[in-house]
């Protein structure tokens, strides 16, 4: 029923197209809602100021200002709200409708908008003399007008009433000089179903009018407040949404073509119980003796659950404030969080009391759930989000006191960075945020921290522990040298590895052996607060620090034993190559050279998103779309796509990103394991890596050159991808206290480029190098069913990193306005790049574990020290 | 025949054209701060108040009008852009505001009529410039709400300013490079008053400028959205001018000229300003892009604004010459209402 579904997504195209039917947002006004009005009151115009742009996200066309209130100067708050609404842009490019009784705030609102507004009303109650001169008044402002089926006899209610006052007063103005089309009538919605007899035509005598009026006054428009109509139903939002859907199904056929509506609480038509739409249609068009009674009966049945809620989400705010402040916490609502932290404050001797009482409460409630597998990582950092705001609230006095009295310290002081050269913070974050609701206090340094940073700030402040972390494999190196530092200044502070890359093996094979004191590595968030707590144990750190370390030795002296020994050499490695068919030979580049995509249509990459990383992201395991009804983590898996879905169709409506990508596809040929490149008119060596690990009888010892025609000429690609332009939103998450947010949106970002890789991946096979001609779903997409691989630099089919310089250089530079820091990581973070193998068996592997032998041929390929080499390729020796 | 009606007729048949800008022939002439100032008694330097000279030298003011007129021009601007409470205030010179517009109006209409003498027609366009404070920005980051001024003072400053053009005997009243669309609802309301005030008809002539490449003023609202939110007004002309050189504003002057059901005016700058604030486009080659607005039938009256000379009137009038004026497209009835961006409602 797309009349009724009203035009919300889509307000641009269908700006251009002209609306068929406009959406007022209802919410900016205080006779209509109670929280708006409020925050009126308390003369809170940030917050007011965000209701208009939730509307006008939420598909408002429109929208209506009212500040018709007793207690309040309506013309300054009109004003004051106005010019407020004026500064943002994203606000600002819809009109306003300037709504009120009194003509003096309409006047008021008048001169401070600046486009074409609305002005809502004027009527004729007052006469013919007083009408056309407000009419001319709002000419000579520029603004539209919605007259009101009001005469000098009252409000109309019958159809012919509303007809004839109409029509009257269309007469009336256009003689007078204002345009047909700048005049919008409201024939007055009443309230149906009120148990009396003269009001059940009132829906039906709407609807008749707006036909009539529309045939007899060319030009107009016709538009109501369409929440009148069901006050008699108030407190049962269900029945509410009916009727207004029910009405609208039937009165925008008619001509209703505006409407005063909350777009978001719209039901289809089609979508209503059949059983209460039939009862709500017979209200709305009055067709049956008995339908109010019916309808009102039938109401109680759709009363219970929203009932049931309301009374349950209206109870806990009667509770004590510790107790409000728990619950607040474990259910991660941050709705009151700073008033009922504030009550809190002033009941508590000391603030620090509310954190340590009912605030660590509630954490260790969350913490316990979350420990035990009953709550998952997502409601955990929603949760966190609402201890912040807390905590946020309470610093200013914790440290007022704190001048006054002393110092206090929480559970523990720890100090985290992602390393020099590294840009990835999700997991960082995770355990951050984490650790937080655990009592610890974070010094979060942010990403690409250099050693001297670390270690100076955690001197400074006196750390518990170090924490650091990495995605790429450069990072671990880096690691390594941030506890070869360490070392040298003596420390004794525990060092704590973590992030994707990272692994037990590593930590105790590189990591451990070069400093002294106590290092951990902490494989997921879930076990960093096991991990830290013990720490700052005085019973438990001492054995955590012995197991770990025997469990690292043990580990240490099994890699001994197992050795070198089930290595092939590099030219044993040679001779059992993949073996080269030259029939699946990809064809010649259909477009060669450099291509730039300036900006990606981000719905396109919506659907082709591999989900199922983005909840591994969150540490939820399983495969999507599975994972939804998964018994353990569904209830989680599912809140947590929504919340997904929800900022997803955010970032696409609001552009809030920009996908951008460069490809290239050039001539090549093969020397051995290199594969010599014609990018431009300079030819760009690429040496690739060789698995050496021993094989079984047919297995060969693959390397990316293999897919090359080591005969002839051949072709390859390049690509890099970047997701532009989180900055602000990250930065105003930040400002919230909001780190879900920040890790959704970040997280999101990561899905989108390498949903953007892998459309973009499609668009060479079938157009841009055009060997293939494919019509596959989004899961065969995932599953990789076609012909050609992406192999990334720093993956592992091609782990060397510092291949992305050569790569990004054979793109012009800066491909898809990707950067790379030192360390080789991209920048933006949400970045994919790789290489394009078209050959037909091309598949992904891993070169794993290479010899000294490799080592050496390698670095003399890339022409560079074999201490450099050995550096880059430092995870793939021994 | 009412002078509006003139103008129309005379557009009908050909492409009009308006005079270029006074401020770049007046820094020619190199004027010192005393020459300015004429002996008035004013406190403040008067080096640069380029309005005040339609009182203290008259006759540079005259023969700059005159050079423009022989270039061409059927459309005389008063050297009137800063002749507002607010800008002269700047100077000291706010109570001067009505004598200075009313001499300038003056000695327009002189020259104007003196020209009309060969039998065609020129029209006086009382200038009325955007001021220097705006009604949709607050100048404090602190308090977006904040305004340096109100609708109710802005109106006033304009109704003064439009009064006193119209005892010097203008014939429209020029609302030109309107950088803030709320200034133009001001200036548009005081023209309204004024002339139910007067008693007689005071046809607008209403232009924009851009500030950005992407097509929208400093209040943020695009062409389309500009044109309805000041259509209320009816104006005579609706258009561009100053923003940036005549090339970049071709996108945005098609989308004005293809929504406007009224005549379009439009006068670009001579190109961008160089390193030195300077404009050095020469006149052919201003021509040559307006000649590209002229082709494409999007123009009714064109001239110049920032940096040109009569040289420049003269190329653009001679690319303009028996070429077929844009034609007006009907009026079509649909409703568009606007905040930053149009919004069209379907009938």
């Amino acid at each position: 029923m797309n009349e009724v579904a009203p035009v919300s997504s889509d307000t641009e195209a269908g700006a251009a197209a002209g609306a068929r039917f406009v959406n007022i947002g209802e919410r900016t006004n205080v006779t209509g809602s109670a929280r708006f009005k409020k925050l009126i009151l308390a003369g809170d115009y940030d917050a007011a100021v965000a209701v208009a742009r939730d509307q006008v996200e939420n598909g408002a066309q429109i929208v209506d200002v009212n500040m018709d209130e007793a207690l309040l100067d309506s013309e300054q708050a009109m004003t004051i709200f106005l010019k407020r609404i004026a500064a943002e842009p994203d606000i600002a490019r819809v009109p306003v409708m300037i709504d009120s009784s009194k003509w003096t705030v309409i006047e008021a609102g008048l001169k401070c908008v600046s486009g074409k507004p609305v002005v809502n009303s004027i009527s004729l109650k007052e006469g013919e003399t007083a009408f056309l001169e407000l009419a001319a008044k709002c000419r000579a402002y520029g603004a539209a007008v919605v007259v009101m089926a009001f005469d000098e006899k009252g409000q109309a209610d019958s159809a012919s009433r509303k007809v004839e006052i109409c029509e009257r007063a269309y007469k009336l103005l256009v003689n007078s000089g204002t345009p047909p089309e700048d005049i919008v009538f409201d024939p007055n919605i009443f309230a149906v179903a009120t148990g009396i007899d003269e009001h059940r035509r009132y829906a039906i005598d709407f609807i008749e009018a707006t036909r009539e009026i529309r045939a007899r006054c060319p030009g107009v428009h016709i538009s109501g407040g369409l929440s009148n109509l069901s006050f008699s139903f108030r407190g049962n939002e269900r029945v509410r949404r009916a009727m207004h859907s029910v009405f609208l199904y039937h009165a925008i056929p008619a001509g209703l073509d505006m409407a005063i509506v909350n777009a978001g609480q719209l039901d289809i038509y089609d979508d209503i119980d059949p059983e209460l739409r039939e009862a709500v249609e017979d209200v709305i068009l009055d067709r049956r003796e008995d339908s109010t009674e019916r309808l009102v009966e039938l109401a109680e049945r759709f009363k219970g659950t929203d009932a049931a809620t309301e009374k349950a989400a209206a109870e806990w705010r009667s509770l004590p404030v510790g107790e409000r402040l728990s619950y607040a916490l474990v259910k991660g609502i941050d709705a009151h969080i700073v008033e009922d932290t504030e009550e809190a404050r002033q009941e508590f001797a000391r603030p620090i009391e509310v954190i340590e009482g009912p605030l660590m409460d509630g954490m260790n409630v969350v913490g316990d759930l979350f420990g035990s597998g009953k709550m998952f990582l997502p409601q955990v950092v929603k949760s966190a989000r609402v201890m912040k705001k807390a905590v946020a609230h309470l610093i200013p006095f914790i440290e007022k006191e704190k001048e006054e009295k002393g110092i206090t310290r929480g559970k523990g002081r720890v100090v985290m960075a992602t390393v020099k050269g590294d840009v990835h913070d999700i997991g960082k974050n995770i355990v951050g945020v984490v650790l937080q609701c655990n009592g610890f206090e974070i010094i979060d340094l942010g990403v690409m921290v250099p050693w001297q940073d670390i270690l100076k700030v955690a001197d400074d402040n006196k750390a518990d522990m170090i924490g650091l972390s990495g995605l790429i494999t450069p990072s671990l190196d880096e690691m390594v040298t941030v506890a070869g530092e360490m070392q040298r200044l003596g420390l004794k502070t525990p060092l704590l590895i973590g992030g994707a890359t990272t692994s037990k093996a590593h930590t105790a094979l590189r990591i451990d052996p070069a400093y002294e004191g106590p290092v951990i590595h902490v494989l997921d968030a879930s076990r960093a607060v096991g991990v830290a707590s013990s720490l700052v144990s005085d019973t438990q750190r001492e054995p955590l620090i012995a197991s770990t370390l025997e469990d690292y030795e043990t580990l240490r002296k099994s890699r001994e034993r197992s050795g070198h020994n089930k290595l092939a050499t590099l030219e044993e490695a040679r001779a059992n190559a993949f073996p080269y068919d030259p029939s699946g030979q990809a064809p010649p580049a259909a477009r060669p050279g450099l291509h730039q995509f300036g900006e990606w249509p981000l719905r396109d990459l919506r659907s082709s998103i591999d989900w199922t990383p983005f909840f591994r992201a969150w540490e939820l395991a399983g495969n999507y779309p599975a994972i939804l009804e998964d018994p353990v983590v569904g209830e989680s898996a599912t809140s947590l796509f929504k919340d997904a879905q929800a900022m997803l169709e955010q970032i696409i409506a609001e552009r809030w990103v920009t996908p951008k990508a460069t490809v290239g596809l050039w001539r090549c040929k093969r020397e051995g394991d290199d594969v010599l490149v014609l990018a431009g008119n300079d030819w760009t060596r690429l040496p690739f890596l060789r698995q050496q690990v021993k094989k079984r009888e047919g297995r060969p010892n693959m390397c990316l050159a293999d897919f090359i025609n080591p005969e002839g000429e051949d072709w390859i690609g390049g690509f890099a991808v970047g997701i532009h332009g989180l900055s602000p939103h990250l930065e105003r998450f930040k400002a919230g206290h909001d780190d879900y947010s920040d890790i959704l949106l970040k997280a999101l970002a990561d899905r989108l480029a390498e949903s953007f890789a892998e459309v973009l991946h499609a668009e060479v096979r079938n157009r841009i190098w055009g060997y293939a001609d494919e019509h596959l779903s989004n899961q065969e997409l995932i599953r990789e069913k076609y012909h050609g691989i992406r192999p990334a630099p720093g993956y592992p089919a091609c782990p060397d990193h510092s291949l992305k310089p050569a790569l990004f250089e054979m793109l012009g530079g800066a491909p898809g306005e990707v950067s790379l820091t030192e360390n080789f990581a991209m920048l933006p973070t949400s970045a994919v790049s790789g290489f394009y193998f078209g050959h037909r068996d091309s598949q992904y592997f891993g070169v794993a574990r290479i010899g000294r032998d490799q080592l050496r041929d390698y670095a003399e390929r890339r022409k560079v020290p074999i201490e450099q080499a050995e550096r880059w390729l430092r995870p793939n020796l021994d | 025949m009412s002078a509006a009606d003139s103008l129309r007729r005379q557009a009908a048949a050909r492409i009009l054209i308006k005079d270029g800008a006074y401020g770049t022939m007046i820094q020619g002439e190199r004027l010192a701060g005393e020459a300015y100032c004429g002996g008035l008694d004013l406190m403040k330097d008067q080096r640069g108040n380029n309005d005040l000279l339609n009182l203290t030298q008259p006759d540079i003011v005259r023969s700059i009008c005159e050079r423009f007129a022989q270039a061409g021009a059927d459309v005389l601007a008063t050297n009137t852009f800063n002749a507002n409470r607010i800008s002269q205030a700047d100077y000291g010179a706010e109570e001067l505001s009505a004598e200075i517009n009313l001499s300038a109006a003056r000695i327009t209409r002189e020259v104007a009529d003196r020209c009309a003498k060969d039998g065609r027609p020129r029209f006086v366009a009382g200038a009325i410039g955007p001021t220097n404070k705006t009604l949709s920005l607050s100048p404090d980051v602190n308090d977006p709400a904040f305004r340096e001024v109100d609708f109710d003072a802005m109106k006033a400053v304009y109704r003064e300013q439009v009064e006193a053009l119209v005892e010097g005997g203008v014939d429209f009243i020029l609302v030109e490079t309107v950088f803030d669309t709320l200034n133009a609802k001001a200036a548009i309301m005081a023209t309204l008053e004024a002339e139910q005030a007067l008693a007689r008809e005071l046809p607008l002539m209403i232009s924009m400028t851009l500030t950005d490449l992407s097509g929208r003023n400093l209040s943020g609202h695009t062409v389309e959205a500009f044109w309805a939110s000041v259509c209320h007004a009816r104006p005579l002309t609706i258009g561009l001018n100053c923003s940036f050189g005549a090339a970049q504003l071709r996108p945005h002057l098609a989308a004005l000229s293809a929504s406007a059901d009224t005549l379009v005016m439009a006068y670009p700058n001579a190109g961008l300003p160089n390193d030195l604030g300077e404009y050095d486009e020469a006149a052919l080659e201003t021509a040559a892009q307006v000649a590209e607005w002229v082709r494409d039938g999007l123009v009714n009256i064109v001239g110049g604004c920032c940096g040109t000379t009569p040289a420049h009137i003269a190329a653009i009038a001679q690319v303009a010459r028996d070429k077929p004026p844009r034609e007006i497209p009907e009026h079509r009835r649909r409703t568009v209402l606007a905040g930053l961006e149009p919004m069209v409602i379907a009938e």
